[in-house]
Parts: structure tokens; sequence; C-alpha cells
């Protein structure tokens, strides 16, 4: 067998990565035009920013819900969880013994509660992910309203010093008509969004247990056969994405300051489509962590970029979902054309001009 | 030669609930041989690899493993132990790369080493000459590539023994012969490889020793050099005792033979059959005899589009016509009965009526329903007519035995009044009374005016209903038959000969 020649096939570039860059392209060209377009309020750092700053409680959802679409599952919970979370810090940062240690812990604990439960059944028992979390959304949503039905203002003063607190980077920022410098200003939400996006995407790339998932996300039967305990790590999936809807619950709350029974609700929606847009395939197997904040910064620059063409709100919400259907037809073309199946455009008889098919 | 025995199995025997898979099987594998398995359908030979790999546990027998006697309860042991399984359908991950699958869930450290990996994936498809790099995405390597990554791995994990079930069914020419390189390689390295196939050309090619199983039953272990193939041939198919009644022989009805009711000319289907002519007169019974797998069953999905047809074209009564989906086909008045009934033929909850009249409802329309009344009377009608065993004709099919699914489906058919009836396999796995009758009714069919294809593997059957025989064999039409008299010699003397390599 030694003169055989082994020919070396060029590595193409995997379905992850492309998706992933065809996302980061659009981003960067979608970025370029709301510069050009309104250069007065997207030239500033502080624009960009403040994406991240207002938005981080998405971006972490979104991070946990790309991980566990990867794994080939999907979790609707996360809004309501991180709703929850929110009213779940407000009463007691409220309560004589407030205090912002026990409030992470009762975010990450809510969050880690509804993922092994929801992780368990859908696992171990083989229910549809779908219904459980739907299950899960609903619950979530019973026990926000159950704990408190007005908005509660947290005043406690350790927690608004939190709230108000801003890192600020004096070397960067904007002049603005008077001439007075206003240094740029991120607050710790996007440093936990950093944070959080560098640790999780290692694990999906340098662990075990991340290359599990994809695995098991590409075809579970193939992955039992090649001795991964698949179901152990389908749980873990869910149980990571209740500790991001937890962890995005406390950022919420750190960023808004307030209990509300309409926090983060739709959120999960979002999320998906942010995750979908990223790069992550709903079919499972195919996906990149990096995506995730991609994916959630375009839904966001595009409602932007509506916002500031003076458009009403509905058409934002229009103009997101023709995004997405653009988004998932353009990744099932790329997907048919790299499958060296040829992409044809099927239409019904009916709709075909000329008869001959 | 070196022939020390690494696997040895004796006296296995193995029931399921009403069928004796097994009974007292003897295997022998030595080291540095590739064995071939074979038998037809239900001989036992997956029940056989599955006891190996510890999918099955025996009811009874001993298994030893280079002299120490073995008992596994999951595949899992199996593999721990040296047993590597590549199956036809390839168990890998197509979304991860080539390394990772050679080494995915065998590592138990938290991380990955991307690198170490790389080489050592590297070293390894070097060694065995597979030409596929590995920071490669699976998917984008052909299927043989994947078969050969499949079987790396499993040489990768110390295997002293392969099992290949049916590696080839799915690759062209080229594969094949990259693949069997490798298989000589391993054997070389003294690896001793079970190979499973349909293709009696393969078995000659590469293998040194043959096992025949029939019926769950051992029929003996052969040098494959010294068998000569129609004595192969004939020790898989058995001599099939006549325990049903001799039927009389049907003489077609000869009305009109200038023009065919159906003439396929070059069809050719993704399935994998090579392009072929066939015409069938009306009034005419043929068969497509061959082994499993030689295309017999794939013909007939391609003349009724049930796979998707690749190339060629089809005349309905001399008269060219489009056919594109089996929607087109019933359309043309070709019915169906496919080989596999539960997958493709029965909705299992619903009432036998409603599966009676499904395929007419969609001739007609879904949204002309048929009135109660009138289904009623189409259902009572056929219930009688074939003599279908159900309480009520609102009765879920699923309750009903497999004979009477299968007349049910049958009733479908014939309601629509189809001009070519395909029936494949219509007497599998049910019981001789209801075969008997289901064979009368398509010589019956046949005399009022009806063209039939009757498919069986048992060839005794396709004699005794049909008037002429296509003989198939890896995928191609190797001959024909027809006369009164055929004896199941002469079809296996046309396989036998038949074939490229003859």
């Amino acid at each position: 067998m030694a003169s055989v020649n082994v020919i070396k096939p060029k590595a193409r570039m995997s379905n992850s990565n492309i998706l992933f860059l065809i996302a980061a392209v659009i981003f960067v060209l979608m970025y370029l035009f709301a510069i050009i377009s309104y250069p007065g309020s997207f030239m500033q750092f502080q624009t960009f920013f403040d994406l991240f700053n207002l938005n981080a409680p998405l971006i972490i959802m979104t991070l946990g819900l790309c991980i566990v679409m990867i794994g080939g599952g999907i979790d609707i919970s996360i809004g309501s969880v991180c709703g929850l979370v929110t009213m779940a810090c407000a009463v007691f940062l409220e309560s004589d013994k407030g205090n912002i240690g026990g409030a992470i812990l009762i975010s990450l604990g809510i969050g880690i509660a509804f993922g092994i439960l929801q992780g368990y059944l859908i696992s171990y028992l083989e229910i549809q992910p779908f219904i459980i979390t739907l299950s899960g959304l609903f619950l979530a949503q019973g026990l926000l309203t159950t704990l408190h039905k007005d908005p509660i203002n947290v005043t406690m003063p350790a927690f608004v010093r939190l709230r108000d607190f801003d890192i600020i980077i004096t070397w960067l920022g904007t002049k603005n008509r008077l001439g007075v410098f206003i240094p740029c200003e991120i607050k710790p939400g996007t440093i936990i969004v950093v944070i959080l996006l560098v640790l999780l995407a290692s694990v999906m790339k340098w662990s075990r247990f991340g290359r599990n998932v994809y695995a098991v996300g590409g075809n579970s039967h193939s992955a039992n056969m090649l001795g991964i305990n698949v179901k152990k790590t389908i749980f873990l999936t869910y149980v990571i994405s209740g500790l991001t809807a937890g962890l995005a619950g406390f950022v919420y709350i750190m960023t808004t300051g307030a209990g509300n029974v309409g926090n983060a609700s739709g959120a999960e929606m979002k999320a998906i489509a942010s995750a979908i847009i990223g790069g992550t395939l709903l079919n499972g197997g195919v996906g990149n962590l990096l995506g995730a904040p991609i994916g959630t910064l375009t839904l966001l620059v595009i409602n932007e970029l509506i916002r500031a063409a003076g458009v009403q709100s509905n058409f934002q919400a229009m103009v997101s979902g023709l995004l997405l259907y653009f988004f998932i037809v353009l990744q099932s073309i790329i997907m048919a054309l790299r499958d060296k199946k040829g992409f044809r455009l099927a239409l019904p008889s009916w709709l075909r001009l000329s008869n001959k098919g | 030669m070196l022939s020390e025995i690494i696997l040895e199995m004796k006296d296995i025997s193995k029931s399921f609930p009403g069928v004796k898979a097994l009974d007292s099987v003897d295997f022998k594998l030595r080291k540095g041989e590739i064995h071939a398995l074979m038998g037809e359908n239900g001989a036992g030979k997956s029940t056989l690899i599955k006891i190996i790999t510890g999918v099955y546990e025996k009811d009874a027998g001993l298994i030893t493993l280079q002299g120490e006697p073995i008992h596994f309860k999951t595949p899992q042991e199996a593999q721990d132990k040296g047993i590597g399984t590549v199956y036809q359908e390839i168990m890998l991950c197509s979304n991860l790369t080539v390394a990772e699958n050679m080494f995915i869930g065998r590592s138990h450290g938290p991380v990955v080493n991307w690198k170490q990996m790389n080489e050592k994936a590297e070293q390894l498809l070097a060694s065995l000459g597979i030409p596929a790099s590995p920071m490669q995405e699976l998917s984008s390597c052909s299927l043989a590539v994947q078969q050969m990554i499949a079987i790396a791995r499993a040489v990768d994990m110390d295997c002293k023994i392969l099992i290949l079930d049916e590696p080839t069914s799915s690759l062209d020419e080229d594969e094949v012969h990259k693949l069997f390189e490798l298989m000589r390689e391993l054997k070389d390295r003294g690896v001793g490889i079970i190979f499973i196939t349909h293709f009696l050309e393969q078995v000659y090619e590469i293998s040194d020793r043959t096992t025949v199983l029939r019926n769950g039953k051992l029929v003996g272990e052969y040098e494959t050099a010294s068998l000569p193939q129609i004595e192969l041939i004939s020790k898989m198919l058995g001599n099939v005792l006549e325990d049903i009644t001799k039927l009389k022989k049907h003489e077609p009805v000869v009305t009109d033979t200038s023009v065919p009711v159906f003439e396929g000319i070059g069809l050719s289907s993704v399935a994998g059959v090579r392009p072929f002519n066939f015409a069938i007169q009306k009034g005419e019974v043929n068969g497509f005899a061959g082994l499993l797998g030689s295309g017999r069953s794939e013909s007939a999905r391609a003349i009724f589009t049930a796979d998707k047809v690749t190339g060629g074209e089809v005349k309905m009564k001399g008269k060219r016509v489009k056919i594109k989906t089996p929607l087109h086909a019933i359309k043309q008045g070709i019915g169906y009965l496919p080989e596999d009934r539960k997958g493709d033929g029965i909705i299992a909850d619903l009432s036998v009526r409603d599966n009676i009249i499904l395929t007419l409802q969609v001739l007609k329309g879904f949204f002309k329903p048929f009135s109660l009344k009138q289904a009623e009377e189409f259902a009572d009608d056929y219930i009688e007519k074939l003599n279908i065993k159900t309480p009520t004709a609102n009765t879920p099919i699923r309750s009903l035995s497999g004979g009477n699914q299968q007349k049910v489906i049958l009733a479908r058919w014939l309601l629509t009044h189809p001009e070519y009836l395909i029936l494949d396999e219509p007497t599998r796995g049910i019981d001789v009374g209801t075969k008997v009758e289901i064979q009368k009714l398509v010589i019956q069919l046949a005399n009022e005016g009806m063209s039939v294809t009757f498919i069986s593997s048992e060839i005794g059957e396709m004699i005794r209903t049909c008037s002429r025989l296509i003989v198939m064999k890896d995928r191609e039409i190797v001959g024909e038959l027809r006369g009164t008299d055929l004896t199941e010699n002469d079809v296996m003397n046309v396989i036998a000969k038949g074939g490229r390599n003859a």
C-alpha cells in the first residue's frame, strides 16, 4: 500500500465557518452602510458600545441558546426565565436581607433549576424540546406574576451604585458640538458578554464536551455509536442555556434597575433570530458561537437604521421578519450548493410561466 | 497462511418471539482471512453479527475470542475487546472533521488537543493510504472515503476482528476497488475480516472462505475458490420444499402483442439500477428474479418512479408519456404494491375501509370525498372478493394479520382498476394459505386482461405464477426465461453465468 499516491484533498471550509463568515461580512457591510447613511450617530464609538451596553442580556441569552441549537435542540423558555430572574432579584434586593451577592446566586440558581428540569425531561425522558421549553416559558411567566405584579424600582444604595457604574475609556471618544470631549463608557454587562463569549466559544472549540455537542447535533445516532454519552451531552446544553438565561436576568436588572412583568418578554424569539442570522442552523450540528453576538448586532443595527429613518416601529418587526426569511433562504442555498446537489428553484407547476418544467 | 482461529462460535441459538432466528450455528474466523457471510433475507446473518458485537445476547452457545470465552452485553464491550464494526449506513458525524470522527468518543480528558489529534490522524490515514486530510469536514469526502475512515477508526482501536456489513452497497466500482485494497492491507496485518455483501462477484474477488446460512441454520463453511457459483446460489436458496399445492400453470392471454401496455427504454434510477429496457403485454404476468440486492425491487420502483428516475423514457400503449412522480404513474394506470408493507403501504391507524379507498380518493381529489355509503360499498365488496379476515370494515388495519394487511393494500389498487400492477414481494411474511390465494388472484387478474409484474424471493413461487422471468444480477438484467416447464435450476444457472465477470 505504500506505493499508492495519497492525494491530499484541500481542506475546504467547514459549514460552521462559512456561515459565520457570511454573517460577519453582512454585519460589516450593514454597519458601513449605517455609517454612510447616518454618520452623525453611527460614526461615534459610543453608538457601537451602546449596542452592547443596552443589549447585553440578549447577547448572553443567544450564546446559551446557540449551544442548545448546535446540539440539535431549542429553548424558548429563556426570555421568561430571564424576566422571572429580574423580578426575583428586585424583590430580594428591596427586602431587608437584600445584597448583591445573594441576587447573583438567586439569578444563577433559578436559571440552573430551569436548565436541570428541562434538560432532564428532554434528554432522559426524550420529550420534544419545543413542548418542554414552552411549558417552561409558561411556568416562568406564571411564577413572575405570582411573585409580584407591579413594577419594582430597586433603590438599594449598593445596587444603584452598581447600576450606575461605568468603565470610562479616556482615550476613546468624540467631541460634541461645543467641542467638549466626551469619553466612551462601557457598562459591566458588556464585560460579562466578552468574558462569556470567550469562555463559551473556547468550550465549544477545545473541550471534549463542546465537540460532543457538535457530534450529537450533527447525527445523534452516529454519535451514540461512536461512544458519546448523548443524553448527558444534551442535558448539559440545557443546563448551560438555563444558566445564561439566569445570568442575562441579572445583567438585565443591572441595566434597567427595575423588576417588571414585561421584562425580556419575547426575548427568546429575538435570540432565535439572532442565532440563525449568526449562522447557527436550526437542524443542529452547525454554528459558531462568535456568530451569536454578530447575529444580535445585525438585528439591532437594522432596527436602529429603521428607527433613524423615522419609520414606525411596526415596520421594524416586519423588516426583521423579512430579513430572517432572507437569511434562511440564503443559508439553504449555500448548503445546497456545497453539497454539490446543485440548486434549483423548485416552483410548483401552477406558478411556472411555461409548462415545460 | 496463518490459520490460527481468533473467533469461534459454537451452537449459537437465538429466538425472537415467534421466530427462531439462529439454530445451533457454528462460525469460525481465522487470523488474517476475509470470511464472507452469505444468506438470503431472514437467514440469520445480521442476528449472528449482532450477537458478536454485543447488540443482542445469545440464548445458547459458546463464543471464544482467542481461546477465551466471552459474553458481551453492550457494543462498547465488544469494541473494547477489539471487535470493530462498519455498517452499511456510515455511522459517523458528517459535520465534524475527519480527524474528529476518528477519535471522538474515545479520549477521556476534558480538553481536545487538535494538534496532536490531527497528527495522529494524518499518520493513520497515510499508513492506510486513505485520500483524506485530517482537517477536512467529513461531508466533503466521498462515501467510499467515509467508509474507509470508519474502518480506520476501527483499526486504530486495535481491532483484531473487523466486521463489514454490506459496506459496498452504496459505492461505485472504483470505490469498491479502493475498499478492497484496504481490506487486503488489513488482512496482511492479521486482522480477521467478516464481510457481508449481496454481490456474488465481490465474494469471489475478495474472500478466502464463505459461510452460508439459511433460515437460521448453518449450511456449511467452504473455501470460496473451490465453491462454484451455482452451488453457492443453491446453498443460499436451498431446495425450496413444495408444501404449497401445485398451482396450475398460467398461460398468457395473448390479445394484441404488437403494442405493449407498458414499455420502458433505458430506465435508471437513483437506487443504482443500470439502465434497462422492459416491456409488458396485456394479460401477461412477468417476474423479476434474482437474489436480494440484485436490483429486482429497484427496477420495479423505477417503473413506478417510487425512486427518483434519472434517465430513460416510458411509453404506455405505444404513446410516450411523462411519469415523474408516483401520482403520474397512478394516473397512467400503474399500481405498485411496495415491498416494505409497514413503511410504504399501510396507514396503521386508519380503518380497513379508509385504507382501501385511499388511492381512489387521491385520484378523485381530496375535496370531493366519497359518501360513507359509497365507501362502505367499495370496502365491503373487496373484503368479500379477497376474503379479507377482519371483524368490521371499521377496524384499524394494524390489528390485522400480515396476510390480511397485504390483501387490503391489494384491494386498494384493484379498486383503481390499474392496467398494469406491480407486486413487490406480496407474499413475504404471510402464511402459506394466503400466499396461495394471492398467487391465484394474480393469475385470475391476468386472465381478466391486467398486466402484472410479480416479484418474490421464492423462485418457486415466481415460476408457478409468471409466464416470463427477467433474471437480474448485480443490478442489471442478465437473462430472460420463458416457458411452462422452467425449474429453479434454470433460474440459478442464469444467475450464476450472468454478469460482467462471468
